[in-house]
Parts: C-alpha cells; sequence; structure tokens
C-alpha cells in the first residue's frame, strides 16, 4: 500500500518540480548570458494566468484539436508513474517498461503533431513535420540505449535497473554504461526541443520546431501542453540520472532512506538543468538539415554502448 | 461439433459464389454474396475460435466429400489461428462490401466481383487446413486467380491492367516455385501427406532441405511481398476494391506467413542459423525500405499498401528471429519471436484491413486517392475519421492497442540476443533492434501526414467540402475492425498463451510451455521485461477523466471562443495555405536522399516586366524506383527476348504442330518408363 501512495507521491511530486525545473534552466541561462533573468518560479506564475485565461479555438479545428492538450498531459504523468524518481522498485513498475515509456510519450507526440496540423495553417504543419522527423530518427537510438542497459541488468524494467545498478556499483564505470549515456543525452536534447536541436526560446518561423506545432494554442489548453513539455523534461532528466547514476535512490521505503532519495534527486536534476543551461549559452542552434548528423552520432555511440556490453558480457 | 461448422463454412462460400454468380446485379445479387461470405465467415471464426480453445483437431478424408480423390484436410492450432483471422476479415469484408460495390452498379460485372470474394475466401480457408501438397496448391492457385480477378473489376483503367499483369505473372513466378519445393520433398507425389512430409524431413540432404528453404522463400516471399519481391504489391492492391484491398492486405499476403511457418517450421521443423538470419535480414530491409516508400505516396491505397510490406517485414523479424533461437538451442526465446511473429500477423490484419476500409469510405465520398485533395473530413465523416484515428495509432504501435503489443513482444524477443555464443552472430540483433525502431517511428510520422492530411484542417477540393459519412453497413465493418483492435491490444495475456500452445505443437518445438504471462502483466521468459497494456490503458483513460475534474474543482476559465487561426496578421486563410502531404515528408526526403535520389523539376514563370511578381510555379519530383530499375527491368528484357527467340517455332502450320504433339508424346512415354 504504502508502495502505492509513493508512487502518486512521486508523480504529484514531479509535476510539482517540473516548471521549476524550465525556470531554473531559464533563469541559470539568463544569468550566463549577463541579464538578469525572470525568477526560477515564473513558470508556476505563467501557468496560473494560463489557467486563467478563456480559450481561443480556430474556427478550422475539430474535436481532436481540444482533445489532444488531455491525451498529452495525460500520458505523460502516466509515464511520471513508471519512471523511478525517489524509490525502486514500485508497484507499477510492472505495468510499464523503458519500452512502454518510450511508445507512451511518442503517443503524445502523435497527438501533439496531430493537433500542429489540426488549425490548418502553414506554422503547424511546419512544426508536425519537424517534430515527427526528429521523433523518428530519435527512436533507434533510444531503443538501443535500452538494449544496452537491458543487457546489463538483465531487464527492461527501470526498477530493476535501477536495483541492478545499485548492487553493482562497478557496471557504472564501463564503456557500454558510459556510451549509452551520452547516446540518451543526445536524445534527451532532441526529445525535449532544446539546442542545438530547437530553440525554446524562438517564435522564429525558419528555425521552431515545438512552439510551431503549438501556435494555436491558448488558456489552459496552453497551460497544459507547457506543462507537460516540463514534466517530459523532468522525466529524461530522471531517466538520465537514475538510470545511469542511480545513487541515493531509496531502496526500503524507511522516511530516511526517502528523505535522502528526495536530496538526491533534487541535486541531480539541478546539476543537469545547469549542464543544459551552460551548453545552451554556448552552442549554436543547429541547421534543421543537420539534426540527423547529430542524431546519427548518437546512433553510433548507442550501438558501441551495446556492442561493448555484449562482449563485456 | 466442428465437423458442422466445416459443412456449414464450406457451403456457405459456395453458395455466395453460385448466388452472385445467378442473380449477378441489385442488391439481390450483391446481397447473396455477403450473405455467402458473411455465414462462412462467421463460421470459419468459430471453427478456429473453437479449435484454438479446446486444443481439438479435425481431420477429414474428403474423398468422400468431394469427387477428387487424394485431397486431405486437417485443421491443428497454425491453422485454427490463421481461419480466425480469415473469419474476422471476412465478416468486415462482407458487410462493407455489399455497400461498397453499389457504387460499381451498372459500371463493372458485380457477378464476378460477388462470386470471386466468396471462391478467395473459400481457397484461403481450405488452404490453412490443407493436409497434403496437392490440396495445398490447388488452394493456392485458386486464392491467386480469385485475388486477380478481383484486381482487375475496374478493368478499364490501365493503370489496373498493369497492375494485375505484374500480380499474376509474380503470383506464377512464386507459383513454379512452390510446386518445385513440394516435389522436393514429398519426392515426387503431389499426394503425399503433410505428415509424411514431416517424417521424410529428417532424411533428407543439407542440400536438398537448403534448396526446399530457399524455394519456399522465394515462392511465399512473392505471396507476403517481402523486398525486393514486392514490387506488384503497391500497385495491385490500391486499384483493387477497396474491401478486396482490405481482404489482400489482411490476408492473403498473410498466406506467404502462412506458408512459410508451416514449411519451415512445422514440415522442416527450422534449420541452420543462417536460414533464420536471411528471413531476419529480409524482414528488417522490407520493414525499413517499406515504411520510407510509404512516407513519399501521397496516394492514400498506395501508402497503405507500402505498409503492408513495412508490417510483412516486422512479423518476419520475429520469425526469423526465432528462427535463430532456435538454431542455437534458445528455445524459450525462440518461441517468444515466433510468438512475437504471428501476434503481429493477426494485429496487421486487424489495423491493416481497418485502414483500407478506411481509405475506402474516404474514396467513396470523395472519388480521389490523392491525399492533397482531402482534409477537414474528422467534421463530415466522424465515425471513419475515428476508425481511421484508431488504426493509424495502432499501426504505429501507439499503447495501448494492438501493434505495441506484438512489436513489444518482438523487441524482448530480440533483446535476448545477448544469449547467443558467437557474438558475429548476436551482433545482428542490435542492428535488427535499431531498424525496427527506425521503422516504428517513421511509421508513426507516416501516419501522422496520412490522418492529419486527410481527415485535418480545411477540405482541400470541392469534392471534400461535400464528403459524406459512408453508409451503415460500411461503418459496421470498420467499428468491428476497431473494436479488435482495442481487443486485442488489452488482452495479450488471453491471445499469448494460446499462441504459446500453437507454437508448442510445431515439430522442432518441443516442450516449450507457454510462460510468457502472469495476470494481467505480459512477462517475457525469465521475466526479462514486464508490461500490461491493459493497465496502461486503464491508468491513461482514468488520468484523462480525471485531470478536467481536477480543473473543474480548482476553477480553471473554462470559456471557450471560437475564432480565425493566426497567420501573421494576414487576411482570411485558404486550404492552398495549408501544409501539404508532400511538404509534410519533404524533410524526411531530404534526410534520406541517398535512398530516394529525387528527381526536382521546378519551373517557374515570372511576370515580363519584372522578375519580382511570379505568375506560376510548377514543382515536380519524383523518387528513383531502384527495384523496377535494376531488377525487374533486366528480367523482363531477358524474357522479352527469350519469347522472340521462341516465337521462331509459332509458324502457325498445322502440320508442323502435329509434328510437336508427336514429338512430345513420345517424351512423355520415354519419361514414364524410366
Amino acid at each position: 500500500m504504502t508502495g502505492y501512495l509513493l508512487e502518486i507521491g512521486q508523480a504529484l511530486l514531479a509535476l510539482l518540480l517540473a516548471p521549476g525545473l524550465t525556470g531554473l534552466i531559464r533563469w541559470f541561462k539568463a544569468r550566463l548570458q549577463g541579464r538578469r533573468g525572470a525568477p526560477p518560479w515564473q513558470p508556476y506564475r505563467d501557468l496560473r494566468k494560463l489557467f486563467g485565461k478563456e480559450v481561443i479555438v480556430s474556427k478550422n479545428a475539430s474535436w481532436l484539436f481540444r482533445f489532444a492538450p488531455y491525451v498529452i498531459f495525460s500520458t505523460t504523468v502516466a509515464v511520471t508513474m513508471l519512471v523511478p524518481m525517489i524509490a525502486a522498485p514500485l508497484p507499477f513498475d510492472a505495468i510499464g517498461d523503458l519500452l512502454a515509456v518510450v511508445y507512451l510519450l511518442l503517443l503524445g507526440t502523435f497527438f501533439l503533431a496531430l493537433a500542429g496540423l489540426d488549425p490548418g495553417t502553414a506554422f503547424g504543419g511546419m512544426g508536425a513535420s519537424r517534430e515527427m522527423t526528429v521523433a523518428a530518427i530519435a527512436e533507434p537510438t533510444i531503443a538501443l540505449a535500452i538494449f544496452g542497459l537491458a543487457v546489463g541488468a538483465g531487464s527492461t524494467n527501470l526498477g530493476r535497473i535501477v536495483e541492478q545498478t545499485l548492487a553493482h556499483p562497478g557496471a557504472v564505470i564501463n564503456p557500454g554504461h558510459l556510451l549509452g549515456f551520452a547516446a540518451l543525452f543526445i536524445v534527451m536534447i532532441a526529445e525535449t526541443g532544446r539546442m542545438p536541436v530547437d530553440n525554446p526560446s524562438t517564435h522564429l518561423e525558419l528555425t521552431m520546431i515545438h512552439e510551431a506545432m503549438i501556435l494555436e494554442y491558448s488558456g489552459r489548453y496552453l497551460a497544459l501542453i507547457e506543462w507537460a513539455a516540463s514534466l517530459k523534461l523532468l522525466i529524461f532528466f530522471a531517466l538520465l540520472s537514475n538510470l545511469f547514476l542511480p545513487w541515493g535512490v531509496a531502496t526500503t521505503l524507511s522516511p530516511g532512506a526517502l528523505g535522502v532519495a528526495l536530496i538526491a534527486l533534487t541535486a541531480k536534476l539541478a546539476a543537469l538543468a545547469i549542464t543544459v543551461a551552460v551548453l545552451e549559452t554556448r552552442i549554436a542552434k543547429l541547421r534543421l538539415f543537420r539534426v540527423p548528423e547529430l542524431l546519427g552520432v548518437s546512433f553510433v555511440l548507442a550501438l558501441l554502448s551495446v556492442t561493448s556490453s555484449f562482449l563485456l558480457k | 461439433m466442428m465437423a458442422l461448422l466445416f459443412i456449414v463454412m464450406v457451403s456457405a462460400y459456395a453458395a455466395g459464389a453460385f448466388g452472385a454468380l445467378l442473380i449477378g446485379r441489385g442488391a439481390a445479387g450483391r446481397g447473396a454474396a455477403a450473405i455467402g461470405a458473411a455465414v462462412g465467415s462467421g463460421a470459419a471464426l468459430a471453427l478456429g475460435c473453437t479449435a484454438v480453445a479446446s486444443g481439438q483437431t479435425l481431420a477429414l478424408t474428403t474423398t468422400r466429400i468431394l469427387p477428387t480423390a487424394g485431397c486431405m484436410v486437417r485443421l491443428d492450432g497454425l491453422g485454427a489461428f490463421f481461419l480466425i483471422i480469415i473469419g474476422l476479415l471476412g465478416l468486415a469484408v462482407a458487410s462493407y462490401g455489399f455497400s461498397y460495390s453499389a457504387t460499381y452498379e451498372g459500371r463493372y460485372s458485380l457477378r464476378m466481383l460477388g462470386a470471386m470474394l466468396n471462391v478467395a475466401l473459400l481457397s484461403l480457408s481450405i488452404q490453412v487446413i490443407a493436409d497434403n501438397a496437392l490440396t495445398f496448391l490447388i488452394a493456392w492457385e485458386a486464392m491467386s486467380l480469385s485475388a486477380y480477378w478481383m484486381v482487375l473489376t475496374e478493368h478499364d483503367e490501365p493503370d489496373t491492367v498493369r497492375a494485375a499483369v505484374w500480380y499474376i505473372a509474380m503470383t506464377h513466378a512464386g507459383f513454379a516455385a512452390l510446386i518445385g519445393m513440394f516435389l522436393l520433398m514429398s519426392g515426387g507425389d503431389p499426394t503425399a501427406s503433410f505428415a509424411g512430409m514431416r517424417a521424410n524431413a529428417a532424411t533428407l540432404s543439407a542440400t536438398g532441405r537448403n534448396a526446399i528453404f530457399l524455394l519456399a522463400l522465394f515462392g511465399f516471399g512473392t505471396k507476403a511481398g517481402i523486398i525486393p519481391l514486392h514490387v506488384w504489391l503497391p500497385m495491385a492492391h490500391p486499384v483493387a476494391p477497396s474491401h478486396v484491398s482490405a481482404l489482400l492486405s489482411g490476408v492473403v499476403i498473410k498466406m506467404g506467413v502462412y506458408g512459410l511457418v508451416r514449411v519451415v517450421l512445422d514440415l522442416l521443423g527450422g534449420g541452420p542459423t543462417w536460414w533464420g538470419g536471411i528471413v531476419l535480414g529480409a524482414g528488417a530491409v522490407s520493414a525499413l525500405l517499406g515504411v520510407l516508400y510509404a512516407l513519399m505516396e501521397h496516394d492514400l491505397k498506395k501508402l497503405l499498401a507500402y505498409h503492408s510490406v513495412e508490417n510483412i517485414g516486422i512479423i518476419l523479424i520475429g520469425l526469423g528471429a526465432g528462427m535463430v533461437f532456435q538454431s542455437y538451442g534458445l528455445t524459450t526465446l525462440a518461441a517468444l519471436g515466433f510468438i512475437g511473429g504471428l501476434y503481429h500477423t493477426i494485429n496487421h490484419a486487424a489495423f491493416k484491413a481497418l485502414l483500407f476500409l478506411g481509405a475506402g469510405s474516404v474514396l467513396h465520398a470523395t472519388r480521389t486517392r490523392n491525399m492533397e485533395e482531402m482534409g477537414g473530413l474528422i467534421k463530415r465523416m466522424p465515425v471513419t475519421a475515428l476508425c481511421f484515428l484508431i488504426g493509424a495509432a495502432a499501426i504505429s504501435a501507439l499503447p495501448p492497442l494492438n501493434g505495441f503489443a506484438s512489436e513489444w513482444i518482438v523487441f524482448q524477443s530480440l533483446l535476448g540476443g545477448y544469449n547467443i555464443p558467437k557474438p558475429e552472430v548476436a551482433v545482428m540483433m542490435p542492428i535488427a533492434v535499431g531498424m525496427l525502431a527506425l521503422t516504428s517511428g517513421l511509421a508513426a510520422a507516416c501516419f501522422v501526414k496520412a490522418f492529419g492530411v486527410t481527415f485535418l484542417a480545411m477540405p482541400r477540393s470541392h469534392e471534400a467540402e461535400n464528403a459524406h459519412e459512408a453508409p451503415f453497413l460500411m461503418r459496421a465493418g470498420m467499428v468491428l475492425l476497431a473494436v479488435a483492435c482495442v481487443a486485442l491490444g488489452l488482452a495479450p495475456f488471453v491471445v499469448v498463451p494460446a499462441l504459446g500452445r500453437i507454437v508448442a505443437e510445431l515439430s522442432g518445438m518441443p516442450g516449450i510451455q507457454a510462460q510468457f504471462t502472469l495476470g494481467l502483466s505480459l512477462s517475457s521468459a525469465n521475466g526479462f521485461g514486464r508490461m500490461s497494456p491493459m493497465l496502461i490503458g486503464a491508468g491513461v483513460l482514468l488520468l484523462l477523466a480525471f485531470v478536467p475534474l481536477v480543473m473543474l474543482a480548482l476553477r480553471v476559465n473554462w470559456k471557450r471562443r471560437t475564432g480565425e487561426s493566426w497567420g501573421c496578421g494576414r487576411i482570411g486563410q485558404t486550404p492552398r495555405m495549408e501544409y501539404t502531404a508532400t511538404a509534410f515528408a519533404e524533410p524526411l526526403r531530404r534526410v534520406f536522399a541517398e535512398l530516394y535520389r529525387p528527381t526536382r523539376e521546378l519551373t517557374i514563370d515570372f511576370h515580363p516586366e519584372s522578375k519580382y511578381f511570379v505568375q506560376s510555379i510548377e514543382y515536380r519530383s519524383e523518387i528513383t524506383p531502384w527495384f523496377e530499375k535494376y531488377v525487374y527491368a533486366p528480367c523482363i528484357w531477358f524474357v522479352r527476348l527469350l519469347a522472340a527467340v521462341m516465337r521462331r517455332m509459332q509458324s502457325g502450320s498445322l502440320p508442323l504442330y502435329l509434328v510437336y504433339v508427336v514429338f512430345a508424346l513420345l517424351l512423355l512415354l520415354l519419361s514414364a518408363r524410366c
């Protein structure tokens, strides 16, 4: 019972933390660029404001446009319940493994891209087309990174992977593990629409991907989508940190262990947020047709990761 | 009970065929064909389910029923599984076809269409329960010819005739390979039973077994549409009437899979590693190239036909991985691969037929297959749109629908690849994983395009603007298949144990228990991965209901206003400003330019006064058809050459032909003596 409560608590915690994470990246980036920047809690204010505004829907749009935000939000929250944040393995571990996580996120992307096409504007279609291109090309890397992790841990279930890595800490420094981390890091950048793949703070038609798709959204719909997007970022951060560097994750449900886990999680998320912020200030955005090359690099890294874990097996 | 169902099935199909032939046109003729097909399919479905559920087999000595001596039928688990597929699709197709073929009234022959639909279903049903080579081959040829006839329904279109010629030529090349294969396997006796072949298989030489395998791969591969034997498929499936396309893509190409499983896994009992490697490689290449070519199509039905090539590839990845594992004695993993492949077979049948029926409804309403002339249909055809959306999500392997369940199992079997002792073989598995993942990602992109451009946004043509929802019976056929997609996805804990028993029945797969389920959760061998589509589905649905409730409780602003799409300040929006299917696929065309080698033609007419005023732009782009150009064109050239040589024999003089007859007779007599 505690397990189930913890599972739900974990998801609520992620929901609460997610906007702050996005805000932290923005704030730190502003500081690095010599601007004062909005405080890290600005996204909470944005969400509150958006939830209070009325919604304007294009007259060309169908029910799918109004339904999609709920699908995107629900699938992202569902994924949050499957990802180990502060404790592992939890009872929901048997409901979905890493493959289920990946395909649930793809379900959200699928609806987001359809919603981009629905109002019939050129921007929406452009965003949808680019988003699906990037998502499709990122897919093999994700699958191979899963493969590498699963071979090492003997399971595709996230809880088991965390448990196994904790039990064999030496595995963390083997080349397969490190290469897998690098591959998944690149994919994380592509999937969550960060630089150098997509620029989350631009509305320039030549470069935008994610923002182009959601251009027609407003009010509570936009709030749900923005919230889901920052939640997705948090999920990828949690996956990167807890699958590859699982220290701190509680394996018992004692309050002490959970407290440590909570602190560890916050520290890891903050560290990754700062890394992303530094990267975004140092790197220029790639041209869209150079993105496949970047993802190609990540694919090769993932393939090397799997091959080396085969040879070391 | 089972014998009774069998008799009902055969007689209903036969009655349907004769009824359609006798009555011909009109609602009565279409009704006779539809009722015959529906009753027969219902009986086939019941028969298949009974056999799978009870584990019983049904053997009939048909010498007592039919005047043709030497026919044998025996229904076992594998046959029953395919009988379920035939029955399920037959029901949907019969209901749909009744309304759909009404548009052909007075233009094309409904007599032949109705009769051939029943003949095709009958021959399919007989084929999966055939127990010797003769019965199998007769049913195979009957199926091929009836399909040919149905493809030719719209016989006055040049495209149709061309497609039908390709189809009949390819299918007969395959048929010749199959005859050779059966003769090799049975030692020259076409009436030898499958049981005899099974016993005989171990005594064959390695060369003989390899030859049988390669012939089977060629023969069944042409039917299944494995790349590079696929060229006829994207031509023939789109030009057939849509309910026939559903049957062709859903069931007929699956007979290639059935044949391959029956011959290679059952009769031969598996083989060396390279057999599995070839099947796995062919599967991975078919899957990836199939979806890449599908992306470039904007003919809705042709796009779906290329996706059939892709999904046959996924099925073969599962079967091929299973064969590789089997050759290393990893029977549990092998069973997982076979189960994944067979599961994807029934799933693909359900969602591909659903998508073809949906495309048929769109074609019925707009009279075009060109996606660039559609749009906005979700408002005019809500049921069709919802059904098509379910099919699109299922084929993109999105949870909790059926495509996800089977692809998950195929992935799980490939992930077991590290158990293979030889690293050079084991490394095939991660590459297959990468190709499969890329395939499913691209499939999702392709179906965003297909659904988005066809059903969403503003109508792009007058026809799309005045589209109408499909009639009741057509909707019924689609809804049946949509329900099947959801049910097959949510209940792998019913399907997988049944498939486990079927796989365990195959010879060469001894002593495998169906150990892949744990209650609601689907668990792969040794608990390597666990997942429950039903609970995932329930969770997402709960959240979908819960999120608006929480928002209501928190007093979120619930007002909604309808306005114009935002367009950077321009006034008014026309459909010409929308993103087109070609534009949607353009980034991927650039990414995979090495494969497509697109040729581009851009003609811009400027205003004579100034080049800043463009009068018209014409853009034409085509991708290189590699296989047609470099594989088939030389073949056709060679056949033409041979035909020119052979023509010299045809002098037209009667005495010369009599001489030929005498020589042929002498040769026959001589060969019979020795």
